[in-house]
């Protein structure tokens, strides 16, 4: 292997010949991955001509007004004047590359326009209701649906919504986590079965989770309607989703960490719990926090499984129950104007805890700061063992 | 191996006595000579002058470029002419900027994010990253083959030769198109293999025959610059030879630029040599370059020298 | 080689060339640990499978009360015991068709902006805001589409009729031209139902179109790019046929999630229990839409009903998604993931 028997010469001897840095002038390009000049102004010239043409056309030739048209007309001309400023410049590929471009990133606008308006719309909705203390703390009862919304509040949704989601997680994550660990580490024709079937009743209408519960729990076996099976109704919901997406992220560890640990002399239980399971941990919880904050937000099941109480209530098993979606629901049905208001109230608080969660569920899954990835590490060693190399050799 | 032992290290070790001092003082030249990296003479197109050859191509030339990727600066004001008539090969150790260089080349480096750059590339005089460039047309006019043959998969061979016709917008009629696939894929070295069956999928041709594809590909739409990058890495002994012949007989019809990491082949197919190097966490360079038998032969550099002869890299 | 030079047998006798019998039973705790997770994954079988099984046994009263009827006959009307889910099932199909109409353009173009033209600095930031759009809660959206959505989309209805009144499809029984247009006749339709539903139906596809041209070989891009196309080039010949699959499949997989969708469509239709293709007129149902509303009032045969109906939909869904992932996983680009 080694080529270097002969002395390295004297570092200085290398810089001395090296080509030297330090000339004005000698900048990075600016223009690198920009369009050509008279293209960009092609770019620009045609927004403005549009806002202009637009402005000019719905506002005095079109009998048509409003923002609306506007819009339009001005993402019409955009488009018309891009595609025919680019034939003047270049060919028919390039009209086609312009136009695709335009299609594209309006495709990307559009949708989070849309995105952007339900937020704060919700929002800008319910802070008439979100602003009063007592939206928080109260309860309905007693209140009534003409009542001003510094009265009453949605204590006993959000109560009921996290005691009804704690039911779930607590059957659904253990048994779809487990389920997931079987299918993967254990394996064979049964659970091939399992597999099978977990991923056909992802296809499950939400709707039915909830009848299931509604025939077998409250008709059937004669319990009333609960908070205990409103959470059974979305366990039913989410476990086929949790296990599934376990599933996804287990199957992703790499099959030669399992052979490692066992080459060490482990046990297939310790090789799960002290190697697969860490190693996929951060795409787990991110999982497990997605399906979580899609259970919390599930209306249908809850619709027909809790019942509907106006009042604070926290036993689960006995007594109706209200949850912030299905308060939602029957609040924006009411007609009542102030019931509406209160309904975006609870939408909004239902979006920010979605939100939350989901915010969390982003951060847990990004890899780690200032931990380079193995995959940096490793190049890097073998760039800088490359480099020894070639420098020892000289 | 014991380098202290080869002779040949002694020889240039005295040569080396008159170290290349300052041999990045560029001074560019008002003419066709480039300066570079050494202070020998460029070779001027070699054989070109021979009567009865019919030479096209262009000249190309790159003028003090540098290459970052972000804060990485990975080039360091190379300069190289690469005429026509000629194979330029570039060599030199891994990481050392060969590939980036030729990616420079045809605009292709700008694709990669945070990828910066600094100084000229001249086709025919022209810079291919002045402000009004277009960079289709740039790659269009300078081809470029890759190291793992990448015909369009889903595309029958004749789909792909044509391919960069539609993918360019130039418009040519049925019985053109046929004459043209097969000239296409007679100057690829492919036509004898795949004549009967040109509407099969290019994907399932081999390795070499995909790599052929891409040559016949480029040539497509008529490229005055063929740039190759490591075109025979990831093929066998036998393909490899196919290849350095297309290469052989395409070199009067177009200026070829090839990455090789493998010294035989840069020593049988190419007339000119540039020698890149980096040294540990300092950008690549070009040590030495010339004619490809002044390189081999008489190298006036002893890393050159050292690189050559298989002692590292 | 025999196996003589290496081992000689005692007996002279060589030993008979079977294959040793390998224990692969575990033992000790991993035993236990296999038996335990063995028991978890029966528990789950059992629970999501005895959904499927139990819709499924309640179709057989529904059948052999209603008979064949019960798929072709419209109304749903507990009082007079005629049930049938002709009508809620052309209702779903609307609803769905009428969200990928809307949803299936906006996914791929999202997805390519994300994988092609998308800044590096913005493209995690987008990716979120999409996988936002599918965990936003479906009530919230219901929201939005009655209260938001459907003042503005009934006027853009009021439109489409009056200028593409022709095409049976916009068709609304109600004079587009009058003094005062009467707007109720175009509020709470399939159109604005499916409108919303695609605001959940986006997401699920682009993720999936989007994951899918990321997986784009960068050689086939760059060797299109190297010919000298523009990005429009690269996207056309390479990264779309590479994704048919994922376009495919995705859409596909939002057309499941479309077809279940109960709360949102709720909120916005009002029932009614007419096949028409007049999407942008007043009233339609679908199944989950209907079983949320009715099954209040349902009792034994009515619930066997309405739990049928819902099987129903269930398999439909099933279909459309094993169709899908069949696609995904055939495709080249879902070959070359798993």
């Amino acid at each position: 292997m080694s080529v270097l028997l002969q002395p390295a010469p004297p570092a200085g001897a290398l810089s001395a010949s090296r080509p030297v840095d330090g000339d004005v002038g000698h900048a990075p390009r600016a223009n690198l991955g920009q369009l050509p000049a008279d293209e960009r102004f092609l770019t620009w010239g045609a927004r403005f001509a549009a806002l202009g043409i637009a402005w000019v056309a719905a506002e005095r030739l079109l009998p048509v007004h409003g923002l609306a048209w506007f819009v339009f007309v001005a993402a019409v001309a955009n488009l018309v004047i891009l595609a025919v400023g680019t034939a003047v410049l270049g060919s028919n590929v390039a009209v086609a590359d312009r136009v695709a471009q335009w299609v594209i990133s309006t495709g990307m606008v559009i949708v989070l326009v849309a995105l952007g308006s339900v937020l704060v719309f919700v929002i800008h909705r319910g802070w008439s209701a979100l602003h009063h203390a007592n939206f928080f703390t109260h309860d309905m009862s007693g209140v009534g649906a003409e009542d001003p919304l510094s009265k009453g509040g949605i204590l006993h949704a959000i109560l009921g919504s996290l005691i009804e989601l704690s039911i779930a997680s607590a059957i659904a994550l253990p048994l779809g986590i487990g389920t997931a660990v079987y299918m993967n580490e254990i394996g064979g024709r049964f659970a091939r079965v399992v597999r099978t079937v977990v991923e056909a009743m992802t296809a499950l209408p939400d709707i039915l989770a909830g009848l299931f519960i509604y025939t077998i729990w409250i008709i059937a076996l004669g319990y009333p309607r609960s908070g205990l099976a409103a959470g059974l109704a979305i366990t039913v919901m989410m476990l086929p989703i949790i296990a599934r997406a376990s599933d996804v992220v287990l199957r992703v560890v790499p099959g030669t960490m399992r052979e490692a640990a066992f080459a060490l002399g482990a046990s297939r239980w310790a090789t799960v719990w002290r190697i697969v399971l860490p190693t996929a941990r951060p795409g787990l919880v991110t999982a497990l926090i997605l399906a979580i904050a899609r259970g919390v937000g599930e209306t249908a099941p809850v619709l027909i499984t809790s019942g509907n109480a106006p009042f604070v209530h926290v036993n689960p098993t006995s007594g109706v129950m209200n949850s912030l979606p299905l308060f939602i629901f029957t609040s924006a049905r009411s007609g009542i104007a102030l019931q509406v208001q209160r309904a975006f109230g609870a939408a909004a608080v239902l979006l920010l805890l979605v939100l939350l969660l989901f915010i969390t569920a982003r951060l847990l899954a990004r890899p780690r700061t200032g931990k380079a990835s193995v995959l940096t590490r490793l190049r890097r060693g073998l760039r800088g063992r490359g480099l020894n190399l070639v420098k020892e050799a000289q | 191996m014991n380098v202290t032992e080869n002779p040949e290290r002694q020889d240039t070790a005295q040569t080396d006595a008159s170290p290349t001092a300052e041999p990045h003082s560029p001074v560019l030249d008002q003419g066709e000579t480039v300066t570079i990296t050494t202070d020998r003479p460029l070779v001027t197109t070699p054989e070109a002058v021979e009567p009865s050859r019919v030479v096209s191509g262009a000249h190309l030339d790159a003028r003090n470029v540098s290459a970052w990727f972000g804060t990485n600066k990975v080039l360091e004001k190379v300069s190289l002419a690469m005429p026509p008539a000629a194979v330029t090969a570039l060599i030199g150790p891994s990481g050392c900027g060969k590939s980036t260089f030729l990616r420079i080349l045809n605009r292709m480096h700008e694709s990669v994010p945070k990828a910066l750059l600094a100084g000229e590339v001249r086709l025919n005089g022209e810079d291919i990253y002045a402000a009004e460039s277009r960079i289709t047309e740039t790659r269009r006019r300078i081809g470029m083959v890759f190291q793992k043959p990448n015909p369009f998969p889903a595309m029958s061979i004749v789909d792909n030769v044509t391919a960069g016709l539609k993918l360019t917008g130039q418009k040519i009629s049925r019985s053109e198109r046929d004459g043209l696939i097969e000239d296409c894929l007679q100057r690829g070295g492919l036509w004898a293999e795949v004549k009967d069956r040109l509407d099969e999928p290019g994907g399932a041709l081999s390795g070499g025959q995909q790599q052929r594809l891409c040559i016949a590909r480029s040539l497509a739409v008529n490229p005055e610059v063929l740039l190759m990058d490591e075109p025979c890495s990831a093929l066998d002994p036998t393909s490899t030879r196919r290849i350095e012949e297309t290469i052989g007989m395409l070199r009067d019809q177009v200026t070829i630029v090839i990455v090789t990491h493998n010294m035989q082949q840069a020593a049988r197919v190419s007339q000119q040599c540039a020698f890149f190097l980096a040294e540990q966490g300092t950008p690549g360079w070009i040590v030495e370059s010339g004619p490809t038998e002044d390189i081999f032969e008489r190298p006036q550099d002893p890393r050159t020298s050292d690189y050559v002869n298989g002692r590292f890299g | 080689m025999t196996a003589a030079l290496l081992d000689p047998p005692s007996g002279g006798v060589p030993p008979p060339d079977a294959p040793r019998r390998l224990s692969r039973k575990p033992t000790g705790g991993d035993a236990i640990f296999v038996n335990t997770f063995r028991a978890i994954g029966a528990s789950v079988l059992v629970i999501t499978g005895g959904i499927g099984v139990f819709l499924a046994y309640q179709g057989w009263p529904t059948l052999h009360h209603y008979g064949f009827s019960f798929f072709t006959t419209r109304v749903w009307n507990p009082d007079t015991d005629t049930l049938g889910i002709a009508a809620v099932l052309v209702g779903t199909f609307e609803v769905a068709l009428v969200a990928m109409v809307i949803a299936f353009p906006l996914a791929i173009t999202t997805a390519l902006y994300i994988t092609e033209y998308a800044p590096p600095r913005l493209r995690s930031a987008l990716v979120a805001a999409v996988d936002l759009m599918a965990a936003v809660p479906s009530i919230v959206y219901g929201l939005w589409g009655f209260f938001l959505i459907e003042p503005h989309e009934s006027q853009l209805a009021v439109f489409l009729q009056r200028n593409f009144g022709w095409f049976p499809l916009f068709h609304v029984d109600a004079n587009p031209n009058a003094a005062v247009t009467d707007l109720s006749r175009y509020t709470a339709s399939a159109f604005i139902a499916g409108t919303v539903v695609a605001m959940m139906a986006m997401p699920m596809a682009c993720a999936v179109m989007r994951q899918v041209f990321s997986l784009t070989p960068l050689g086939e891009k760059e060797g299109a790019l190297a010919l000298g196309s523009t990005k429009w080039g690269v996207i056309r010949t390479v990264v779309i046929p590479f994704g048919r699959g994922g376009i495919i499949g995705g859409t596909m997989l939002a057309l499941g999630r479309a077809l279940g969708e109960t709360v949102a469509v709720l909120l916005i239709v009002s029932p009614e229990f007419i096949i028409k293709g007049r999407i942008l007129e007043v009233g339609t149902d679908t199944v989950s839409a209907l079983i949320a509303s009715q099954f209040g009032e349902a009792t034994g045969i009515q619930l066997s009903a309405l739990l049928t109906a819902g099987f129903v939909l269930f398999v439909i869904t099933l279909l459309v998604n094993t169709l899908a992932a069949i696609i995904v996983n055939r495709s080249r680009s879902g070959a070359e993931t798993a």
